[in-house]
């Protein structure tokens, strides 16, 4: 039979704000949509996002435009990211917001009813919209309402509390649909369609101690790392610099906080001297006083300097001892805003009254940083809009024909250090993209899910049946919840703010031993349904795998760059290491193969990433494409 | 903190499937600030009972831990509420006992342990059209201005999480009722006050005249009591019902929606 009637059967896995923009633009694109999730989409982790999404709208009258917004992403990163997505993200996202805006998002709104928006790190413009302090919930609401509207006229069929086990790759290598886990029945099987979008976020829990949800082990991307899927930038974390200490998580204090005017500060102690930006030597401060070491040390941005600078900087502070009550923490103080700004972040300063018994309207918040976001993730596809290439690649697509990725756990928009405000951006924006882009890949398949010999599904299939006869059967000493503590231990201790060569050699065997004993471990639910230990125990092998990843690219980048902070090589290197790092598994190899491609900054060349006196300025990006077409 | 005088604490947890239920008891050392789902974890990395019997770890569903998520409702002491935001010290300062008592919601299937499955709730988000009836996903430019205070009212209805408590707590949600819920009513009018969701405003009051709509509420007012973002259910509840009234009576005397002159 000939291949006449085009299929138009996607899957999309992960029901955050990136997997449900994918899921709404696909439906709208004539697509019919399987959304798999293992809870409800509307529990996804992009509800953690607090403070806001980015869009230089321009509605202060500060002469901002998209142009502005791109060059502080693009030197935020350090010049990490490929610029021509940053580019058109940025360009999109005015867009993007009016879009969410008519979908209902309830974004605060100055008196005359318009937008209201506040300032974020690493950019003096007021240009971060924001629903209260809870923007992500209230965005990925709106995207969750839009698809179940898709989901009622029978567009959008969902598969929550379903897992992403494996994917189904033809004879040529080509992506034809997944095999599940029901997490309620505990039982395996098929999904079928022509292409997969995965938004899974980001790997959070692979360092355990984080601000992340529970469901971000990073397991999904790890899963298909093993099947051949490039992973890139993975040696770039994220740590927040201000999060509340806890047992269970560190929850994040949004960085809204700041933007409201919340300010960053220890007791000063002038008989220490600490050496600021510009390398001149300072005193800590005048003893007694508060200290409001941002402000004093980056006199232009303060207390919004970048993450990864403040990240630092707390931590060098508490390394001279500075820390209150002699511990890990700084104040991070709102407690002298009017109540009209505090308002506008109730909903952080609630989650920290609820969980210290603290009010931070009253008393300054005790914080400290912690693990947040991977800049790293799934390596995609980028043709540029004026790329001779352009329509015969697709933008999105992982090195697996098919395949797609999108959202925190794919690479393309953060570099080096990812500015806040930017990740809700960016994963719209990722999806949008991917809503258009696989449409047009599925115009060009030649056959489809339904032509192909059934074997292509049984033997996914039975792949994953055996495995996990073979976990559930698995009878030796260890347990897994311990080699998750292990694990933990070693990422946070040797692969966050500080990083040098020996640890992470020592973290890389480290993993491998902890690997080994994974195969001597014993489940203590070996049947049942919802059995979370057994879910938990395969999510860890792959965790493990991204664990490599991440390590082994620290460990081979010899320099300081964004988030990645090597004391032994204290500048960051354009001439070795202006390069992506990208990694492959390897079955006959014990670690991750490394290699590295160019990064594309075909629109601005790399410059100094000075935030101590910098002032508002007008970027020239070169070689702008005149033929973009947006998302949106 | 006021349980100086307890060093452990003990959780009683009502845990099995259908039809098979049954209590069992952990002993836990108390730290400060430890946490429901806290001490869930430490059940599941060593399931040791009270009597020192290994058994199967308690299930449960956890997500953000930090309550916007509303994954981790179920009964403490009775109570439907999330157990990240549930600090055991403060449940023994109401009670002076150092036994908290777990047990999955019961106005939904059970599925396993402290797992209850609360998709009917989304079903009935389908059924009142709770959405924005957009033309499409592209930028159109602007939609209406809103006024701040309209947008504080709204931010807050928004702010529900599906996590269940309120359909918990109402005594009307049973087995021989239809009734919807009162989150469900309240996602009614946070989109009737959007303007362009106000234009479809009658395809979510219908369903609510309907058998399990509005008139099945017996004001109990139990469901504002256990909200955990204090939504103003019971005030929901209320405007729904007014609009309903002006609906039906528009429905009986053929008065054509206004927004379809």
């Amino acid at each position: 039979m000939s291949f006449s009637k085009k299929t138009k059967e996607v899957i999309v896995v992960g029901g955050g704000l990136a997997g449900l923009a994918a899921a709404m633009k696909l439906a709208e694109n004539g697509c019919h949509v399987k959304v798999v999730s293992v809870t409800k989409c509307k529990r996804s982790h992009s509800v953690c996002a607090q403070g806001g999404i980015n869009a230089a709208m321009n509605l202060k009258n500060e002469d901002d435009s998209p142009i502005i917004h791109a060059y502080d992403t693009i030197k935020g990163g350090d010049f990490l990211a490929d610029q021509p997505p940053i580019l058109e993200m940025c360009m999109a996202a005015p867009g993007i917001i009016r879009m969410m805006e008519r979908f209902g998002c309830p974004f605060n709104r100055t008196g005359e009813g318009n937008l209201d928006f506040r300032r974020f790190g690493g950019t003096l413009y007021y240009r971060t919209a924001f629903c209260g302090a809870s923007t992500g919930q209230q965005l990925l609401y709106a995207l969750d309402e839009q698809v179940r509207r898709y989901e009622a006229m029978g567009k959008v069929e969902k598969f929550e509390h379903h897992e992403f086990m494996r994917l189904v790759l033809d004879d040529e290598g080509v992506a034809r649909g997944i095999i599940v886990m029901d997490l309620f029945t505990m039982q395996l099987m098929v999904l079928k369609a022509d292409a997969v979008v995965f938004g899974t976020g980001g790997p959070g829990l692979i360092f355990k101690q984080s601000t992340n949800s529970t469901f971000c082990t990073g397991a999904a991307n790890g899963r298909l790392f093993k099947q051949g899927m490039k992973y890139a930038n993975g040696e770039f974390i994220q740590i927040h610099p201000t999060a509340i200490p806890g047992e269970d998580k560190l929850r994040l204090i949004s960085e809204s906080s700041r933007g409201e005017g919340g300010r960053m500060w220890v007791y000063g102690d002038s008989s220490k001297k600490i050496i600021s930006p510009e390398g001149k030597e300072m005193p800590c401060g005048v003893t007694g006083q508060p200290w409001y070491f941002l402000e004093d040390m980056y006199p232009a941005f303060g207390n919004l300097v970048p993450r990864d600078i403040a990240a630092r900087e707390v931590l060098r502070v508490c390394e001279l001892g500075l820390g209150i009550d002699g511990k890990s923490q700084v104040y991070l103080d709102v407690s002298q805003l009017d109540s009209k700004q505090q308002h506008k972040i109730e909903s952080v300063l609630e989650i920290y009254r609820k969980f210290t018994g603290e009010d931070p309207h009253k008393v300054p918040m005790k914080i400290f940083p912690a693990v947040h976001y991977s800049m790293g993730g799934a390596w995609v596809d980028w043709p540029a809009a004026d790329d001779p290439d352009r329509w015969t690649r697709y933008r999105h697509m992982t090195n697996i024909p098919g395949c797609f990725n999108v959202g925190e756990s794919e690479f393309q928009y953060h570099g080096a250090n990812r500015l806040g405000a930017n990740s809700l951006l960016s994963c719209i924006f990722a999806g949008l993209v991917a809503g258009g882009e696989v449409p047009r890949y599925l115009d060009s398949l030649d056959r489809s899910y339904g032509n192909l010999p059934v074997r292509v599904y049984s033997e996914s299939l039975s792949i994953e049946e055996s495995f996990k006869h073979d976990l559930l059967n698995r009878n030796g000493k260890e347990n897994v919840h311990a080699l998750h503590n292990e694990l933990s231990d070693l990422m946070v201790n040797n692969v966050t703010v500080k990083r040098d060569n020996e640890s992470l050699k020592k973290t890389m065997e480290g993993i491998k031993q902890i690997r080994d004993r994974l195969n001597h471990i014993s489940l203590d639910d070996k049947a049942g349904n919802v059995n979370q230990t057994y879910q938990f125990a395969n999510q860890f092998g792959y965790m493990l795998e991204i664990a490599l990843v991440i390590t082994k690219g620290a460990l081979l980048r010899d320099e300081f760059r964004g988030a990645h902070y090597k004391p032994s090589f204290p500048e960051r290197d354009d001439n070795h290491w202006l390069k992506t790092t990208i990694a492959q598994y390897d079955p006959s190899k014990d670690e991750p193969l490394i290699s590295y491609i160019p990064v594309d900054t075909r629109h601005l060349k790399p410059i100094a990433r000075d935030y101590s006196k910098a002032k508002k300025v007008k970027p020239d990006l070169e070689n702008i494409p005149k033929n973009i077409v947006l998302p949106v | 903190m006021g349980c100086s005088m307890h060093k452990t604490c003990i959780l009683k947890i009502y845990r099995g499937t259908p039809g098979n239920q049954y209590w069992e008891e952990f002993e836990l050392e108390l730290r400060p600030f430890l946490n429901i789902t806290s001490a869930l974890m430490e059940i599941q990395r060593n399931p040791v009972t009270k009597n020192n019997n290994r058994v199967t770890p308690v299930s449960w569903e956890q997500g953000c831990l930090e309550e916007v998520c509303g994954s981790c409702s179920m009964l403490i002491n009775g109570r439907p509420r999330q157990g990240c935001t549930a600090l055991i010290h403060k449940l023994i300062e109401a009670t002076g006992s150092n036994v908290v008592t777990l047990a999955p919601m019961t106005k939904f299937p059970l599925v396993k342990d402290l797992v209850v499955d609360r998709s009917q709730m989304f079903e009935n988000l389908k059924k009142i059209k709770a959405w924005v009836d957009v033309d499409d996903s592209f930028d159109k430019g602007f939609g209406p201005k809103i006024s701040p205070q309209v947008q504080e009212a709204m931010y807050t209805l928004s702010t529900c999480m599906t996590c269940g408590c309120c359909t918990e707590a109402c005594p009307q949600v049973n087995n021989n009722s239809k009734f919807v819920g009162p989150a469900t009513i309240s996602q009614a009018r946070l989109f009737n006050a959007h303007p362009v969701g106000n234009l479809t405003a009658q395809e979510r009051l219908r369903p609510l005249m309907e058998e399990g709509g509005i008139s099945d509420c017996g004001n109990a007012q139990n469901c504002v009591e256990v909200c955990p973002k204090s939504i103003p259910l019971t005030e929901s509840i209320a405007v729904i019902g007014r609009q309903v009234v002006r609906q039906a009576w528009k429905d009986m005397i053929s008065v054509p929606d206004e927004d379809k002159k």
